[in-house]
Order: structure tokens, then sequence, then C-alpha cells
């Protein structure tokens, strides 16, 4: 039986806060974290199946032309090898997030260096590597392709500009203005676990035991890739070992397991190695970002101006959406903003970690900053006095939003008024710096569903083809159905990762939680419907804990209330017109402390996030994505940079030691405040997203920081120590 | 990975033995596996040098130490002595990789890694270290971590050890033992050679030739520094790297010792630089001119010119350390 819900209407009644068992909002550990930690959770790689084959994707030496395997007879006699596959359902591009379809495919031309063109199938992994090491590739017809986004061709994104009074006007007669350009790099998602598949077929049927973060459009873009249909498709996918925007859509190791397999005739499991997973899943697009302010006297901005480029390969739509936030952060009635999307031959470019506002904010941070100390005044009272009344473009009203807060209250607990002058503060050898900067990201409801099944011995059981990333999904909604059908969280299952089961919105977009948690919500709300009538009650005037029902005096547990029977349900939401009726935004502020060195190093001391995104679900796991977004944070301020050949456009750092992630000593003591807040609009949790608010803007409260010790501006991300010392 | 014969060791003899037949050996394998999985290197035959009795930390009769080969970069960084007496060492090891990889790396090992140049490990690159005569990918690539000084036009890699900085700052010498049974001793000068237009050839190291120890000369007065710079705070190789050690009298530099890591194919010392500076009272302007000094013939090759003002500011603010310490 199917609960559905639409999200249509403000959800005012607030049904959690009635709720007497107490998970939900406490700091829970995961459920899943002792198998993880011990090694005993098993991720898509480990599975042993009788039969496996292993295969080995082989890369193109080059960004264009015919694929010509030279060597492929040779290879396939070399010891163990089973077969060496060249198939044009191999994916030439990884799938973006929801694309829900194939990506482009094809493996007899190169479009970008590192392209996975062939896999090798061996009876041993090792075997299986050799060779696919030892196939000589050429590439017939190869042209120098563009690969610098500075010179590719430019594609305008119409529907993306925004042209309002007039900018020009506003900078002109402004009081104070600013005109500032800056570039970032391009990310690498760099999870912990690479890309791994192993396909086995029963007759027609494939079950994919894969790392995916949005496995019913996963299913559909592997049965598409395939030419199968989606009923013949099975994907398990328990445990990722971290996807950042990387497992959103299919990437090319799962259509090459699914065509081994199935020519083999056995399982086959393929795994990305270090150096494909940076050359061939997603990379975030390098920007180009011009900012202009325009402020009055007292700097309330009269103008904002936001211009970016991006790039992306030929064919591909997505376009690092940079500008999502600039267009509601801050008030200003005179706005022009552009995107456009250069065509060039470097790897995908998708979702990274926050795709727009991690780079985007920081930029429109960088330039508020510049704007401040141009004022001279504080930047957090920059801030306050340009939060907008309404959104600045549609006039609509923001649902919650505790911005100011944030501003106010995050200034507090860091102690900003403490802030020193530019180049005023030094310790010996070491310059300091503090720097904030304000976060601000886009809240999304996705459709999801869940089953919820009442046992009758009194234990629940959640099912959901969701998957959990390492956010805390299994916790979550394991709290909301303990709190809504009256359990303590280890009298309730959470079965995830399963196309199988029930399809969720995926993990991705910072909506997972909310969007999967209300579906648990709708489900459990059902039953508890039921179990209202069982007793002759209305659903509002039961009360569950403990697995008892407490209602009109009398108390009675769970188990005899069911006398043998189960209440299944199914629960499903959809977003609705509460999606459009108002501004729906996550909202925060950050601080943070550098030090530098005369080599021009930095080192961020200590750095603090205020964050409001409606209820908490989980206070530990919600304040973990925020100290990971803030050290990715720290990773776009200081070290993170893809680093292509000029030449050929190929990822020359593409191992963990050359692409620079922070690493533990990189990170300070980093403090969190989760503001209390509820979000009616949202949905029925109140809950927001919170998983990539961490990241959005946070590199800019340390760049902001590094110019307040140095006085030196690095306008082009990351501020590594050479272009420090340049300005030293 | 291509498969190979695999032989233990039972004596240093039968190790150079088998080494000169065509093996390699390996103790920690922190750089070769990684090496061998991507098969830029694919030795026919791995000699397993664990078992050898080269672990061990011995004083020498001049108050010096005899650091055996395998004696590990972690109980190396650690030994008392090292920590008391030649502290540069110990913090130069500790600046090194991780935890992890400073448990299983050798002093043999560390000294005689590879490149962290990226076009070596990539083979789809021409890389004349890799494959002689296949050219030099990294010159007008993505050199950031590369060489300024020493270079050829062959060649413009790096070595990446913390640890062999300090060493050629302190004079340590290596001991070895040929396939005759012979042994020497050479400088960390005479060890490395530069790239000149064979890069494939980064010591004097003959076929089968052990490095069984590194010896340590006795103390030296003056305060030690190990300064290194790079890119994140842990587990990054050296940009620049500079091992100190200056000894002051009546106001004026008595002795100086400096190596430099990041900057070279080898641990980059000059003797030259060590002159100007000793018999003088230390000043910005005299740390310039050995700046000056050091870099009179380093080139930058587009992404690592920054190593040239770097490598000065990294001079003098160290110098500037070791003196003012010595004076207070």
């Amino acid at each position: 039986m199917t609960e559905h819900f639409k999200m249509d209407t403000p959800a005012t009644e607030r049904r959690l806060d009635d709720m007497a068992q107490g998970l939900v909002g406490a700091p829970l550990d995961r459920p899943e974290g002792p198998l993880k930690v011990t090694g005993t959770a098993t991720y898509a790689n480990e599975w042993q199946i009788e039969g496996m084959a292993h295969g080995v994707m082989v890369r193109a030496p080059g960004n264009s032309g015919r694929v010509v395997l030279t060597n492929r007879d040779a290879v396939s006699k070399m010891p163990g090898v089973l077969s060496v596959i060249q198939d044009d359902r191999l994916l030439r591009n990884p799938a973006q997030g929801t694309a829900n379809a194939a990506p482009i495919q094809g493996a007899h031309r190169a479009a970008y260096f590192g392209q996975l063109i062939a896999v090798v199938v061996a009876e041993s992994f090792e075997e299986a590597r050799h060779a696919a090491q030892s196939i000589e590739v050429t590439l017939e017809g190869s042209e120098m392709m563009p690969v610098d986004p500075a010179t590719a061709a430019v594609e305008p994104q119409e529907g993306k500009s925004l042209d309002q009074g007039d900018l020009e006007a506003a900078m002109r007669d402004a009081a104070h203005s600013i005109d500032v350009t800056y570039t970032t790099p391009s990310h690498s998602s760099s999870p912990m676990e690479p890309h791994a598949s192993i396909a086995s077929w029963e007759g027609e049927d494939l079950t994919l035991r894969g790392s995916y973060q949005m496995l019913k459009y996963n299913r559909n873009e592997l049965a598409d890739s395939l030419g199968i249909h989606a009923d013949r498709v099975r994907i398990i996918s328990p445990y990722v070992g971290g996807g950042f925007g990387s497992k959103l859509g299919l990437a090319p190791e799962a259509v090459a397991a699914s065509i081994a397999a199935k020519e083999l005739g056995r399982p086959v499991s393929v795994a990305l190695q270090r150096p494909q997973v940076y050359e061939a899943t997603m990379r975030r697009s390098e920007t180009r970002q011009r900012i202009r302010l325009a402020a009055d006297t007292e700097g309330r901005l009269t103008g904002l101006g936001h211009d970016a480029r991006v790039s992306n390969l030929p064919g591909e739509t997505f376009a690092e959406p940079v500008l999502q936030a600039s267009h509601f952060l801050y008030a200003g009635a005179n706005r022009k903003m552009s995107l456009e999307l250069a065509r060039l031959h470097r790897l995908c470019a998708g979702s990274v970690r926050a795709p727009g506002e991690a780079v985007g904010v920081t930029v429109l941070e960088n330039a508020m900053d510049e704007l401040a100390q141009e004022m001279g005044i504080d930047p957090v009272t920059l801030r306050l006095r340009n939060i907008p009344e309404k959104d600045p473009e549609s006039g609509k009203d923001f649902s919650s939003r505790r911005f100011r807060e944030a501003l106010e209250s995050g200034a507090k607990a860091f102690g900003w008024a403490d802030r020193p002058g530019v180049k005023e503060r030094r310790e010996g050898e070491w310059l300091l710096g503090y720097g904030m900067a304000s976060a601000a990201r886009i809240n999304v409801l996705m459709e999801s569903q869940a089953r919820v099944t009442l046992l009758p011995d009194g234990r629940a059981r959640v099912e959901t083809d969701m998957t959990d990333i390492g956010t805390g999904t299994y916790a979550i909604l394991g709290q909301i159905a303990g709190d809504m059908l009256g359990l303590p969280r280890n009298k309730v299952d959470v079965v995830l990762g399963d196309t199988a089961l029930p399809p969720a919105s995926g993990s991705g977009g910072s909506w997972g939680a909310s969007s999967s948690g209300t579906s648990v919500y709708v489900a459990c709300k059902a039953i508890r419907r039921q179990l209202a009538e069982r007793l002759e009650v209305s659903e509002q005037d039961l009360l569950l804990k403990d697995g008892r029902a407490t209602y009109a005096n009398q108390t009675k547990a769970l188990s005899d209330i069911l006398q043998g029977d189960e209440i299944a349900k199914l629960g499903h939401v959809q977003p609705g017109d509460t999606s459009e009726a108002v501004r729906q935004a996550t909202f925060g502020a950050y601080f943070a402390e550098v030090v530098h060195a005369a080599s021009g190093e930095t080192r961020v001391r200590r750095m603090h996030g205020s964050f409001a995104a409606g209820r908490i679900l989980n206070a530990k796991t919600a304040r973990s994505q925020c100290l990971g977004g803030m050290t990715f944070g720290i990773g776009i301020a200081l070290t993170e940079e893809l680093a292509f050949d000029p030449r050929d456009g190929h990822v020359a750092n593409h191992n963990l030691a050359e692409y620079h992630i922070p690493v533990n000593a990189d990170v300070p003591q980093l403090t969190v405040e989760l503001l209390e807040e509820r979000d009616d609009w949202a949905n029925p949790l109140q809950a927001k997203g919170i998983g990539e608010l961490g990241i959005c803007g946070a590199a800019a409260a340390i760049t902001n920081a590094i110019y307040n010790a140095t006085g030196v501006r690095v306008r082009d991300y990351p501020a590594t120590l050479d272009k420090v010392i340049a300005g030293m | 990975m291509r498969s190979f014969e695999y032989t233990r060791a039972e004596s240093s003899e039968s190790a150079t033995r088998q080494a000169a037949a065509g093996g390699t050996f390996i103790a920690g394998g922190t750089n070769l596996l990684d090496l061998m999985k991507l098969e830029v290197m694919a030795p026919a035959a791995l000699i397993d040098i664990n078992r050898l009795d080269l672990d061990q930390i011995e004083e020498t009769e001049d108050g010096g130490l005899r650091i055996g080969a395998l004696v590990t970069n972690s109980d190396l960084a650690n030994d008392v002595r090292v920590r008391r007496d030649w502290p540069v060492l110990s913090r130069a090891l500790l600046a090194g990789a991780s935890g992890q990889l400073r448990n299983k790396a050798t002093t043999g090992g560390n000294l005689l890694q590879r490149t962290r140049c990226l076009y070596f490990y990539d083979r789809a690159m021409p890389c004349n270290k890799r494959e002689p005569g296949s050219g030099c990918a990294a010159r007008e690539g993505f050199n950031r971590i590369l060489a300024v000084l020493g270079t050829s036009e062959h060649c413009i890699a790096t070595h990446p050890s913390d640890m062999a900085v300090a060493m050629r700052a302190l004079g340590a010498e290596v001991e070895t033992q040929k396939q005759d049974g012979m042994t020497r001793r050479l400088t960390l000068d005479e060890l490395y050679r530069l790239p000149g237009d064979r890069p494939d050839r980064e010591t004097v190291l003959e076929a089968g030739e052990l490095i069984t120890a590194v010896i340590l000369p006795a103390p030296v007065d003056g305060r030690q520094v190990y300064r290194k710079v790079r890119d994140r705070a842990s587990y990054a190789f050296a940009l620049v790297s500079v091992a100190g050690i200056v000894a002051m009298k009546d106001g004026r530099i008595a002795n100086a010792d400096l190596a430099f890591g990041g900057l070279a194919p080898k641990p980059w010392r000059d003797a030259q630089v060590e002159e100007l500076l000793t018999g003088d009272v230390p000043s910005e302007a005299l740390f310039n001119k050995a700046a000056d000094l050091l870099l009179a013939e380093a080139q930058g090759f587009g992404s690592n010119d920054f190593k040239l003002p770097l490598a000065r500011r990294t001079l003098v603010s160290v110098l500037t350390e070791l003196t003012q310490e010595a004076r207070t």
C-alpha cells in the first residue's frame, strides 16, 4: 500500500517535534560504522564470486583520432588473458548525475587523453593489468585539439544569463565599486574507494555490484548503455567509500564489466586504477569569474555582476553552475550575470562536491572582502547590510533563512572582534590573519520512495535503494522511523543500496537525507494511522515510545496491538508547489585564522562554521558533513588543482601523492555550530540539505585571511606559496 | 605486474652476486613496488635483502655513527643519539613521506629512491630517464616540482629524498659492497651522478653493488635546522628544502654546512656558498649574497620558476634562524 505525498503546502504541523522517542537530532553513531572501521563492510570490489575474472581498462594516449589497438592479437595471447574488448557501448564519458540514460559512448574514437577505450580481461588481476599495460594504442588521424579554456571556442549559455536594471550605470554611479576576476582550477572528487564494479549475468539478467550514489538512475544508465531493458538490471551498492559527485552517474567500469561478463559467461570485476579515477571519471570545471559590485556610501549593494566561463567536452551540456547562489545571496537592484562554456578536450566536467557554489560563492565572497577592504568596513557588517528582504530577482519570499544569525553567532564564537588589520599581526617570523565568508547552497527536494514494515515482534525495517556514501543515511533513516514508530534505534533495521528495493532520490545535491527521510516519514505516518485505527483513537492522540503505545489513559505493547500481523507501507514523496513558491536555501558563515611563513606557506590555525539548514536530523553526522566540507574548503583554498599538461590536456598529477587533498596536518581544530531551525517549506521533516553547505564559500574565508595576514590577494586558486610570495 | 624471480638473500655476498647477474635489490619496497605496478621498472629478478644483518646503528671509533642500510626511516629518526647529536637528520626524516611509509622505508632504499617527476611515472610520456633517447616531456610540461640546478637538456628531474639532504649537509658517506666482496666508501656527492646525457644512470654504483651502511662523521658544533617547504603540511615532496648547520664564534659564522633538496637531481651542496658565509658577520645582505651564489646557474622551466625566489627566501630564513639562535 502506497502513501503518496506531494510537497504543495508548508508542513506546519511539525510532527517530529511531537514524538517521544528522542532520536531525531540526537548525535547518534552511524550503525554501520563498526563494520567500516573493522574492514568487515564489503565494498564493491571486495566481493569474492566464484569463477570471477578480472578486467583492467586501457587509456587513450591522446585526445583525438581513431583508436587502433595495434598489438591486440599478441596481447590476447598473453598468459591468463581471456579477452581484449573494444566495444562501442563502452562509455566515452561518464554519465552526469540524474542523466537516467546512457552518456556519450564509443571506444573507437578518442575525445580526451585518458579516455578508457578498451578492457582487458584475464584470470587474475595481475595478468589483466600487465596485459592492459602492454597494449599499444595508435590514434589515427589525431590532431592537436584545444585543451586551454582561455583560447578554446566558447558557447554562451543563453538560459543562464540575467540582465536586470542597469549594472553599468550602477557601477558608474557607485560610491564604491569592485571589478575583479578570479580563476579556480579543475578539481577531482578523489574518493578513497576507486570506481569499481563486479558484473554477473544469469541468463539475460544482470547483477552489478558497484559503488554508486543514485541507483535508480544508474540502473537506467547501465541498461541504456547496454541496450537492454532496465527490468533486467539490478545494482547493489550498500557501501560507498566516498563519491563526492563522481559516482552520481554511471562510470566506465560498470559497462566494461557488464560487457565482459556477458561475453565470457562469467562474473567480471573491473576497478579503475587510481590514475584512471583522475583521468576518466569527473572533474569540476576550472572557472574564470568576473565579479562586479557597486555599493553606496553605506556599503549597500546597488549592483551585482557575475560573469563566468567554465568548460566541458564537446557534446556535454553540463556547465558548472557557478552563478547559482549569486542570484539570491545578496541584495542589489541592478544585476547582470552570464555563463559561457568553453569547448575543449580535457576529461568530462560534471558534479564535484557542491557543483556551482563551491567555487561560485567562494569567488563572490572574495569580492565582498575586497569591497569591505576598499570601504574600510567590517566584512561581517558589509554582509549584514546586504541581506535581501526578498529574493532580489524573483521577489519571492525566502523560506527559513538564519543567515544573519549565522554571521553574528559565528563572529562571536570565533572572536572576530579581535580581528587584526592588514599585515598587522606577527608572531616571530609568522604573519597572522583572520578571514570570513558567507555560506549558501540551494535546497532541493527530490522524488523518493521507501518501504517501512512494522513487524509483529515490534521491530521495524526500512527498505529503499537509497545509498549511504559515508554521510549517515543508515543512521538518520533509522532515527526518523524510530521516532515516528516509538522504537529504540536498535529495533529498526535499515536496508539500503539495492535497486530491488523502492527507488529513492539517491545521494547528491544535498537532497538525500530530506528526500529519502521524508519518504520514511510518510510511510511511518501511514503506519501510525493504521495503528490508531486499530486502537480506535486519532493518530495525533497516539503516543509511541519504547515499543509501547499510550493512548486514552492506556498503554499497550506494539506486539500486542499487532497480534502477529505486520504493517507495511510504501512512502512516496514528490516535490510540489513549495519548490517554486519560495526561495529555499541553506546559509552559514565561516571564520578562519591563518598563519604564514616567509616561504609563503599558509597554515590554517583554526576555522569555525555556523550553519542553518533546517532541522538537524543527527547532530553528529551533520557536524561531520560540515567538517568534511570545511576540509574541502581548505583544499580549494590551498592545495587542490588538477594539473593539465598544456599540450595534450592530460592530467599530470593523477594520483593521491600529487593531487593534494588536505591531509590531517593541514586541518586544524574545526568548530561547527548548527543553528536551530525549522523549514516548513522544505518538507515535513523541516530539514534542509547540509551535505555540501560546509564547502560553499569556505575557501574564501581562508584566502581572505591570507590577505589580512600578508596584504596579498591571490586571485588564482589555489593560493599556493608561489603565488603568495609573488606578492609579498 | 610482470612476472619476476624472487630470491631472499642469505648473505650480502650472495645478494651482490645475484644482483650483478641482473637482479634488483628490494628492501622496504615503498618506491620500487609502485614503479613495478606501473611497469616503469620491470626487474627480471628481485633480491630481497631484508634478512641481511644490516639493521643496526653502531657508534664508530671517532664518535660518529654507522647506520645499517636496513635501518628503517622511523627507527633512525627516533634513535636517541641521532635526535641528540644529529637532529637535522631526525627532522629531515620526519619531514618525509608518512608514518606508514617511514616504518617500511630503509636507509639504503631512501638514498636510491627514484625521482617523483610525473612524466617519469607515465609510460605514455617520453622520458629519457625511463627510456633513454625518447625525449623529455617535462621540460615544456607541468614541471612545478622539478629541478632548477644541475639539470641537462635531457632531464630536469629532482631527487626526492629529505634524508639524503641532511646526510649531505652532515658529510655522510655510504659504505658499499661489490660483487667481488670489495667494499668502498663514497661521499653522497660521489654517489650521485648528474643527469647529463644519461639521466637513466643516477648513481656510480656498479651492477650488484650494495649499499651496506651510511657513516655519519662525529657531531659538529653549531645549531642544526631542516626546513622543508612544500605544497601541503605532510605527505608532499619538498619544493625546496634546506639542511643547515651553522656554528658561530664571536659574532661571526665559524662554520656553515648547507645542503638543499627539491632543487636538483641530487642533494645539492655548494662549497662556494659555505666559503662566502664562513668568517663573516651574519646579515640579510650576506645571506642574499649567498643566495645569489647558490642560484647563479639556476634555471627554471616555467611552472617551477618560482623555486628561485623560494630558494632565496628559504635560505635567508634558515640562515637568520641559525645565526640568531647561535648568538643568544
